[in-house]
């Protein structure tokens, strides 16, 4: 575990709007296989940092490492490119289309007159909800207006895994979702990552990211305030990191915070 | 058309129930009637016009409600497109008049700008595209809502037109080719040979459907649909034929019901078997999804104005070649029929709502009513129309779809 390269590395990403410092000096690992959950208080800069990866945002410095190399992500179609898929909160899902044409929207499956090809996406697409087992939907032709919260965070999904993605990061997936709802998104979060997809989960609710992550990275006022193995923290230890932790990194003092096992 | 149009409200429903006429019965309760009530409407109005004036219900007067229809009809299926983004265009009716008044000009002999008929409604329609552009970028890039740019087009257009008929007071439109869109009327024998090849080219569509499903292995929908579809697009088109070369005066099958069919067929197509079309929906769904999915919405948002200014330059076209004239009154009457069902979406609901409104209006002025009472019950008809329309899918929604 320790000479695999992470997938994804962040060193030192900065980033301000105006006099607001949203994120100071931030790291962040991920690797093959796991569920990385961001975790820190409203306007700890998880969405910052998310959005500095999806090329949504530009970071102001630090570096962003894929496989080992380093990477300049301009846009969403660089991070596309890469293997980054992000569901975001409000799932960025079309209500009067159907499950298909979601799945495909803006990758449409077509020949040289621009026809699209209906029967090859329907068929992808009920290849991809079965191998997540996302076994709810009745029909791939039923229209996102008519799916329960858990079946569209489902759709949202899938719909980020299907297109070979290597980093699949959601933004609180749960938020709205009701308990049984919340247990079917979460068992697809761990057999995402079971099938070797990175993963990054940002969450209010440690109950969720304790049942599903593998590590815990804790940000606090834009910085990084440590990273747990799951297996060896408790949710008392994490909640005090969210509400009083202390940098690990602090202008030129390395690794001033405890219990951070990074 | 009236047997296509009672298979439509099934057509777009989940697969796999086991009848046709049980598939119909769900959805009637659920609220979802799709065009059923248009239908029910249209035989409405044709009985009550058959009684209320003697040379309604002819083969004659059929002529002239498709040619009547065939102007308004081009232009709903332009805003139709702009109504799928969520937007408004209230300029196309004086679009329609710079599109018959650039035609009008390119045409007039001794003029010294006089060009082919042909040539004049390809510039017409250039001309209008141009100005859905321009209007079309205004709205993707600044900005401004829709409703104020088009507001403003609409009188700028009405504007120019005042300005450039004061003097002539009219334009005669005395072009072959131009006047053709409106008169000219096939043969018996094309008019048979028209509704053979809409029913083979149908057919070939959709059976070419149902074998790429097969091939996909994707469930293939109901086989009685298929068949109900193939018989009555095959009746309603053979029997439009029928009463058109049954008809004495304007005899025979007009070209601008071929156009309007055509148009139809294309727009579509372009609306739901393309890329162009899927982004429309999906831009009109949720812009900023779309967005993210990396679909360039500026881009889509102005084809769409480009598409309905276009389409209205065919539109206006077609209504000055059936007066063969453009006149300063040209515009007005445009309006009623154009939105009417063209918030749902489809383009065969533009068609219907622009069918409804000729007919309409084709009836009281053969009962021999005042434009006065026309406008006003066409006005009742859209508000009356569109409110069944919106009732009916609150019902559907409460049913939970």
């Amino acid at each position: 575990m320790v000479d695999e390269t992470p997938l994804l590395q962040l060193r030192g990403i900065t980033k301000s709007f105006g006099s607001v410092q949203a994120l100071t000096e931030v790291d962040f690992d991920v690797r093959h296989g796991e569920v990385m959950a961001l975790v820190g208080d409203n306007g700890a800069g998880k969405s910052t940092l998310i959005k500095c990866v999806a090329g949504v945002q530009a970071a102001d410095s630090g570096e962003v490492l894929f496989e080992g190399n380093e990477v300049h992500i301009h846009g969403p179609k660089d991070s596309a490119r890469l293997g980054i898929e992000v569901v975001y909160q409000d799932l960025a899902l079309c209500d009067n289309l159907d499950v298909v044409q979601n799945m495909y929207l803006g990758r449409e499956v077509h020949d040289r007159l621009q026809r699209l090809k209906e029967p090859i996406m329907e068929q992808k697409t009920a290849e991809t909800l079965k191998s997540l087992a996302v076994t709810t939907i009745r029909s791939v032709r039923q229209p996102v207006a008519t799916l329960s919260g858990g079946q569209r965070q489902s759709v949202a999904v899938a719909k980020a895994v299907q297109w070979n993605s290597k980093l699949v990061i959601l933004d609180e997936p749960t938020a709205a979702l009701g308990v049984a709802q919340t247990e079917q998104v979460l068992a697809l979060v761990r057999r995402l990552a079971e099938q070797g997809l990175a993963v990054v989960i940002i969450s209010h609710n440690l109950h969720d990211i304790f049942e599903t992550a593998t590590r815990i990275t804790v940000l606090r006022l834009g910085r990084n305030v440590g990273v747990y193995e799951r297996a060896k923290t408790t949710q008392e230890e994490v909640v005090h990191a969210i509400t009083a932790g202390v940098p690990t990194k602090v202008a030129g003092i390395p690794g001033t915070a405890a219990g951070a096992t990074t | 058309m009236s047997a296509a149009g009672a298979a439509a409200p099934v057509e777009e429903e989940p697969r796999g129930l086991p009848g046709l006429y049980k598939r119909a019965i769900t959805n009637v309760k659920s609220g979802n009637l799709g065009v059923l009530p248009i239908v029910l409407g249209m035989v409405f109005i044709v009985v009550f016009f058959s009684f209320k004036a003697t040379n309604f219900f002819t083969g004659n007067n059929f002529d002239n409600i498709i040619v009547q229809m065939a102007g308004t009809a081009m232009l709903a299926f332009g805003v139709v497109f702009v109504l799928l983004l969520g937007e408004i265009d209230l300029s196309i009716s004086y679009v329609a008049g710079i599109g018959a008044l650039t035609v009008a000009e390119l045409q007039l002999p001794g003029s010294g700008h006089q060009i082919n008929g042909l040539l004049a409604m390809v510039a017409a329609v250039a001309v209008c595209a141009v100005i859905g552009a321009v209007q079309g970028s205004i709205v993707a890039f600044v900005g401004v809502p829709s409703f104020v740019v088009t507001l403003a087009g609409f009188l700028i257009w009405q504007g120019v037109i005042l300005q450039q008929l004061e003097q002539p007071g009219s334009i005669i439109i005395q072009d072959r080719w131009i006047n053709y869109t409106a008169s000219y009327y096939f043969s018996d024998l094309a008019g048979w040979l028209i509704a053979a090849i809409i029913t083979a080219i149908y057919a070939v569509t959709v059976l070419g459907g149902v074998l790429g499903k097969r091939r996909a292995g994707v469930a293939i929908g109901n086989p009685g649909l298929v068949v109900a579809k193939l018989v009555g697009g095959a009746g309603a088109s053979f029997a439009v034929v029928a009463i058109c070369n049954h008809a004495k005066v304007p005899h025979g099958l007009p070209l601008s019901g071929v156009l309007v069919v055509i148009f139809l067929v294309v727009l579509t197509f372009l609306a739901k078997r393309t890329t162009f079309g899927r982004h429309v929906y999906a831009v009109g769904g949720n812009a900023e999804a779309a967005r993210r999915a990396g679909i360039n919405v500026p881009r889509i948002r102005i084809l769409v104005f480009v598409i309905s200014s276009a389409m209205a330059a065919i539109g206006g076209i077609i209504l000055a070649a059936n007066v063969n004239s453009v006149d300063l009154n040209f515009a007005a009457a445009v309006i009623g029929g154009v939105s009417l069902f063209g918030g749902r979406g489809e383009v065969r609901a533009a068609f219907l709502g622009a069918l409804v409104i000729a007919t309409v209006s084709n009836g009281l002025n053969t009962a021999g009513y005042a434009t006065g009472v026309i406008y006003m019950v066409t006005g009742a008809i859209l508000l009356l129309a569109v409110t069944l329309d919106t009732i009916a899918r609150r019902l559907q929604v409460r049913s939970g779809r």
